[in-house]
């Protein structure tokens, strides 16, 4: 049985396996099976490599082109539907626009979409502030800056359902710390959760204090790709410390900040995990809902799949507007 | 001879210790308050969730969240609850946290080595390349409700895996096997674009010439490539094992309820400590550190290589 296949793969092929794993060609082109002859004529369009390398990404990348990109197909198809409660599979004989409509005159969507592009650029903007002043004092050649970096970085390394316990425990109303120290400037107790104003304020500022040490590490490199004689040169003209850094330094940072900006917006995406942990189920704080959030308790609390699927796909097309300029902005610059 | 070496040395130190004092402006002393006081910042949530969970529920309500309990509301009783509650989930999470993260780091490395090493013409490996890298950045609540009809509709794990249940382990673990294929199909993209950002950087003269005297790929990758791959190795398991094992999302939807005995751990976490009477904070507090325990470690111990991972 093996020997037959072998057989029959050496007819295919043209090819002859060496015992050492090695394959050698067997005379021309013209000689070899049609599968041969097909693969040569790809690496002469492909490049001398294309067939051979074939068995090492073309796998994954179905595997990934599947579950990433003919989901999304699959999730704009269903969200054309009318599926939900129970039934076991989607009608796909009836494709409307009617999740959409119904999207636009749900005032809980359009409050959720609004907070979701609150936050992302709250967010982004402060968390970038944040890791920037933070990147240019570490950078002023302090001692244990390890020791700093490490601390700074911490709360990176939680998970959302870890830091969103912490969080519920500094913003509780009678012993939360947030409160206690407002308390003794003899402000508040504020009701930070329970306030629909400030609750998504309160959540912004708690992913900061999670993201602002990612966003310190990559201003940092930044920082420390700067030739020094740009600091050199600005002193030499007489400029503050300020001046320097506002007119010579950040600018030349604007490519830290693009790759920090899109990595913390996709993390403000996801800030589903958040929202979920800080009340144990689908429903977040009223003011915080954000169409992560409503997307999920619509499709699995309340059952209504394509309407689920719909919020998705506008989701989906706002991740879409902040990476598709990156990725072009990536592919000029021969990048990727 | 050795008194006026000796003596020197202390001039050089003194001269150290002045020459110390005068850079002790106070502009540098603000800098270091200013960095020790964000420090604490950091630290105060992760500080007061500690000794919080350390605490009986009178030592809770009474003292100041950062202080440390005294003697008598010392308990360790809540780190005892949070155990009972988790440590079988902490298992489920383990089951496919390290399976998932070990194959999407191997499939990434064979990916990102067909990608970057064989010559074949870049104008038609950048579009590939962009895609893999854009399915890094989506929502994955854009997938959702596909992937739960694939795997409730068209690959129904439960029925095929029949033999299994049989033995008398309970069919809800056939969701553990949909998370470990589900966390590699989605971990493809940053572990290929990990070890691409690698891989470019490697030297090419050694596989070129092991090219040009007949060695195949697979063996070019064998001997020589994934030899050298360890670092990146590191970092990659490191941060998959992060991201597997702290995702929320993909456990809600594929296991979707806390009270299955395949639930992970992140699933009992998220409602832990919850009760009509109001929440417990210390058990949500103790349950929270035994979650990120394993998390916790792989940073303390591997902290530059999770850095490095984090600014790729």
């Amino acid at each position: 049985m093996f020997d037959l296949y072998r057989r029959l793969r050496r007819r295919l092929r043209g090819r002859e396996a060496r015992a050492d794993g090695g394959v050698v060609n067997e005379g021309d082109a013209s000689e070899a099976g049609p599968i041969g002859r097909a693969s040569a004529a790809l690496d002469r369009r492909f490049g001398s490599d294309f067939v051979e390398s074939s068995p090492f990404w073309l796998p994954p990348f179905l595997l990934m082109a599947l579950f990433v990109y003919g989901a999304i197909i699959w999730n704009l198809l269903i969200s054309l539907t009318d599926y939900q409660g129970f039934a076991n599979a989607p009608d796909y004989s009836q494709l409307d626009f009617e999740m959409y409509t119904r999207a636009l005159s749900d005032s809980g969507f359009i409050d959720a979409a609004v907070n979701t592009l609150v936050l992302l650029v709250a967010f982004t903007g402060i968390t970038l502030a944040v890791g920037l002043l933070l990147a240019i004092l570490v950078d002023r050649g302090i001692r244990f800056e390890n020791g700093f970096r490490t601390v700074y970085l911490l709360p990176m390394s939680l998970s959302f359902v870890v830091t969103a316990q912490f969080w519920l425990w500094m913003y509780n109303y009678n012993n939360g710390i947030v409160n206690l120290s407002i308390g003794t400037f003899g402000l508040g107790p504020v009701n930070w959760l329970g306030n629909q104003d400030i609750v998504l304020w309160a959540v912004v500022f708690a992913l900061m204090w999670q993201f602002s040490g990612y966003a310190m590490v990559v201003y940092l490199a930044g920082l420390r790709a700067i030739p020094s004689a740009h600091y050199e040169a600005a002193q030499v003209d007489g400029a503050s410390a300020l001046k320097m850094y506002w007119r010579v330094i950040i600018p030349q940072l604007k490519g830290a900040t693009i790759s920090a900006a899109v990595v913390l917006m996709v993390f403000g995406l996801k800030a589903f995990d958040f929202l979920y942990s800080l009340v144990g189920g689908y429903r977040p704080p009223n003011g915080a809902d954000i169409l992560a959030t409503k997307m999920v308790r619509e499709a699995y609390a309340n059952l209504n799949w394509s309407y689920g699927a719909a919020i998705a796909i506008v989701l989906f097309l706002m991740a879409l507007a902040v990476i598709g300029p990156y990725l072009v902005y990536e592919y000029r610059r021969d990048n990727l | 001879m050795s008194d006026a070496r000796t003596g020197g040395n202390t001039t050089s130190r003194a001269d150290r210790l002045v020459r110390a004092a005068e850079k002790l402006t106070v502009e540098r002393v603000l800098l270091y308050v200013v960095l020790l006081g964000m420090a604490s910042f950091y630290l105060i949530p992760i500080e007061s969730g500690l000794v919080t969970s350390i605490k009986t529920s009178t030592a809770v309500i009474e003292t100041v969240p950062f202080a440390p309990p005294g003697p008598s509301g010392f308990t360790l009783q809540k780190w005892q609850q949070a155990v009972d509650a988790l440590l079988f989930g902490m298992g489920n999470s383990m089951l496919y946290a390290v399976p998932a993260t070990i194959l999407s780091a191997f499939i990434g490395s064979i990916t990102a080595y067909g990608l970057t090493m064989p010559t074949w013409k870049q104008a038609y490996k950048a579009p590939l390349i962009a895609l893999i890298v854009a399915g890094i950045f989506i929502p994955y609540q854009a997938v959702l409700v596909p992937l739960t009809q694939f795997w409730a509709q068209y690959v129904q794990l439960g029925q095929l895996l029949g033999p299994l249940w049989a033995l008398g382990i309970s069919n809800d673990y056939a969701g553990i096997i949909e998370l470990v294929v589900t966390h590699v199909a989605y971990g493809i993209p940053i572990c290929t674009l990990l070890f691409r950002t690698y891989y470019k950087t490697m030297s090419k003269e050694m596989i070129e010439s092991a090219r040009l005297e007949g060695a195949t790929l697979r063996r070019v990758y064998r001997r020589i490539v994934f030899p050298l791959s360890g670092p990146m190795f590191a970092v990659v398991l490191i941060y998959q094992f992060t991201q597997i094992w702290n995702d929320l999302l993909f456990t809600l939807v594929l296991v979707s309820t806390e009270s299955s005995p395949a639930a992970p751990v992140v699933l009992i976490l998220a409602g832990l400590g919850t009760s009509l009477e109001g929440q417990d904070f210390a058990l949500r507090m103790a349950g929270a550190f035994l979650a990120a325990l394993p998390t916790l470690a792989v940073y303390i111990f591997f902290g530059d290589e999770f850095a490095e991972g984090v600014a790729a």
